[in-house]
């Protein structure tokens, strides 16, 4: 390898094998790793803030930037997302059906997290098991599912909103699970039995130590189902019923392949927004609550947790 | 009696909802995979008796499925995407992990930020992105013919194998890197000093010690981004739009969505999960057995 190396040095000095030199690094930091690094974030950042970009085109281009117009967001009286009902209506759906999400999937979850963490019986381990099996299953093959589900034995619910909501939060629990027994493990059970030793109930323990130390999980948690039950596509569309009932997501996906307009792009923002200013909050309230314990892993732990 | 059943009674709801919604559901579709067809509405009919069951449809798709059949050249090509990203992403994702967990020093909490950044970006927005760029007057064709790599602008969303890897790529990396991010973020660094010590060279360090040390991180990150690429069906979809690029996914889509036979549609997606529960048995027993190797060596 060196002796490659120091033969294309001697053949003289071009860019290239400067930069070859340069790369080599003969100092001990890995700058090809540093710039490949760095090229992949870029890489992966950049085409969004593209698309964020062109959201505020002043014409119905996507794709050459002519000047800087807030006319996609409100301005356009037929075609922008305030004013174009079908935009306007996809936004609702993909907030109701959220909100409703993180409403049933958190307690369901949390009581969940705790059920399978304490409980040692016949059954825990299925149950386990059981939890684990949303997370790893292919979205097409749960869309399939629930759609057959819902049309050939449940009937009396069909495609629609309330099909919607009991998908989203069939996919959510496990999430909610997962961050929460993260957190019952890093407690420990010592609280609980000081609490039992000074003479408290386990439902005493349970209201009065507990669930103040899980606050910081119940809290991220809702925060990751709100923003997971924003970005879904596929159970949405599966058990979509059309029209009114089309999210966010499927809008991008309809119009991404008939002639899109920057209108596409602004939802798109829209929604990027709400999730990342929800994901935020999620990480700070975890910050806030945990403030004072193991404080640097705080950051890894709620990132882990996400995976 | 109540200290008893406090717990299971705790995680009876999730339960029963997962019973209800996750796996009786998954229990149709066999019912109907293994169902006959109403010969009047042409409608499934699902047959909720194994010992009933009508093995019909599943033998016809397994027959397609075989070389000459009409899903044959669907699946070749799934497996071909699907093989070529997982590649990809690896070799992206890899030295990328490796710099984060290693040599970022006090930049490493900046970067991961960056790299998690992707994962609460919805999906469907970083396709719109990518559709953005490559259309025929987007960034990407306005570079490449400035720059004269090309002399007119290219279709590259008319129906390019290139463009759906890359958009595979660009989709499920982030999934791919933070398992291997922490899995070498977790490698103890005096077994790497005393590799070093006893004259390994960088490179033979890293063979040695960093990669198979990392080995759970490859595979786990590996199984988590190939079992939904493996039923992606959008991606397809939204990047080249054309039948020549049409994964398996694609094909469960059509026969649910525009297709008159859910049946066949269903029967495809008993065969992919259990095709992908292979896959998954693989990997746990892969991670079983290096668990125990490891096992047996710190008995040593």
């Amino acid at each position: 390898m060196t002796v490659i190396a120091d033969e294309r040095r001697a053949a003289g000095f071009s860019a290239g094998n400067r930069l070859w030199g340069w790369l080599k690094n003969p100092w001990g930091r890995p700058r090809f790793l540093i710039l490949f690094t760095w090229a992949y974030v870029l890489w992966s950042i950049v085409p969004v803030l593209i698309a964020v970009q062109f959201s505020f085109n002043a014409t119905r281009s996507r794709t050459v930037w002519q000047g800087f117009s807030t006319r996609w967001y409100w301005g356009d009286p037929v075609d922008s997302v305030w004013h174009d009902p079908t935009l306007r209506h996809a936004l609702v759906q993909s907030l109701k059906l959220a909100s409703a999400d993180v409403v049933i999937a958190t307690p369901i979850g949390v009581l969940l997290a705790l059920g399978l963490a304490r409980w040692q019986g016949w059954g825990s381990r299925p149950s386990n098991f059981l939890m684990l099996f949303p997370l790893v299953t292919p979205e097409i093959v749960m869309g399939v599912s629930l759609l057959l589900i819902f049309t050939q034995v449940f009937t009396f619910i069909g495609t629609g909103t309330t099909a919607q909501i009991l998908g989203h939060v069939t996919f959510s629990i496990s999430y909610v699970v997962v961050i929460v027994r993260g957190r019952l493990f890093s407690i420990g059970r010592q609280y609980e039995e000081a609490a039992a030793d000074l003479g408290a109930s386990p439902m005493v323990a349970l209201t009065r130590v507990l669930l103040p130390l899980l606050t910081p999980a119940i809290v991220a948690s809702a925060a990751v189902v709100f923003a997971i039950s924003i970005d879904d596509f596929v159970i949405s569309q599966w058990l979509s019923s059309g029209g009114g009932t089309d999210t966010v997501p499927i809008r991008i996906y309809s119009a991404t392949r008939a002639a899109p307009l920057p209108s596409v792009n602004a939802i798109a923002t829209v929604m990027m927004i709400v999730t990342l200013l929800s994901v935020t909050f999620g990480f700070l309230a975890w910050r806030v609550f945990t403030r004072g314990e193991r404080r640097a892993s705080a950051a890894e732990d709620f990132g882990g947790f996400t995976i | 009696m109540y200290r008893r059943w406090l717990w299971p009674g705790f995680a009876f709801p999730g339960i029963l909802w997962l019973i209800v919604l996750f796996v009786v559901p998954f229990y149709a579709v066999v019912a109907v995979a293994f169902g006959t067809v109403d010969p009047i509405l042409s409608r499934p009919v699902p047959i909720w008796n194994p010992l009933q069951w009508n093995v019909g449809w599943i033998v016809e798709v397994l027959h397609r499925l075989a070389p000459g059949g009409t899903f044959f050249g669907v699946a070749i090509r799934t497996l071909e995407y699907v093989g070529m990203s997982l590649a990809l992403c690896l070799l992206i994702g890899y030295p990328v992990a490796y710099y984060i967990a290693r040599h970022a020093g006090r930049l490493k909490g900046a970067l991961l930020i960056l790299i998690v950044l992707p994962l609460w970006i919805s999906y469907l927005m970083r396709m719109l992105a990518w559709v953005n760029l490559l259309s025929p007057d987007g960034y990407v064709n306005r570079f490449l013919t400035f720059s004269h790599v090309l002399s007119q602008p290219r279709d590259w969303l008319g129906g390019r194998p290139s463009t759906v890897i890359l958009a595979l790529v660009y989709g499920y990396i982030p999934y791919l890197i933070l398992p291997l991010f922490a899995s070498l973020d977790r490698i103890d660094r005096s077994h790497l000093e005393a590799a070093r010590d006893l004259g390994a060279s960088p490179w033979s360090a890293f063979r040695h010690v960093t990669l198979p040390l990392s080995k759970t991180g490859i595979l786990g990150g590996a199984v988590l981004i190939t079992l939904p690429m493996f039923g992606d069906y959008y991606t397809p979809n939204i990047v080249s739009g054309s039948p020549s690029t049409s994964m398996i996914g694609n094909q469960i889509d059509l026969y649910f969505h525009q297709g008159p036979q859910p049946t066949i549609g269903a029967a495809i997606t008993v065969l992919l999960a259990a095709f992908l529960t292979v896959l998954m048995a693989y990997y746990m027993w892969t991670i079983h057995r290096a668990s125990r190797e490891v096992g047996a060596a710190g008995a040593v």
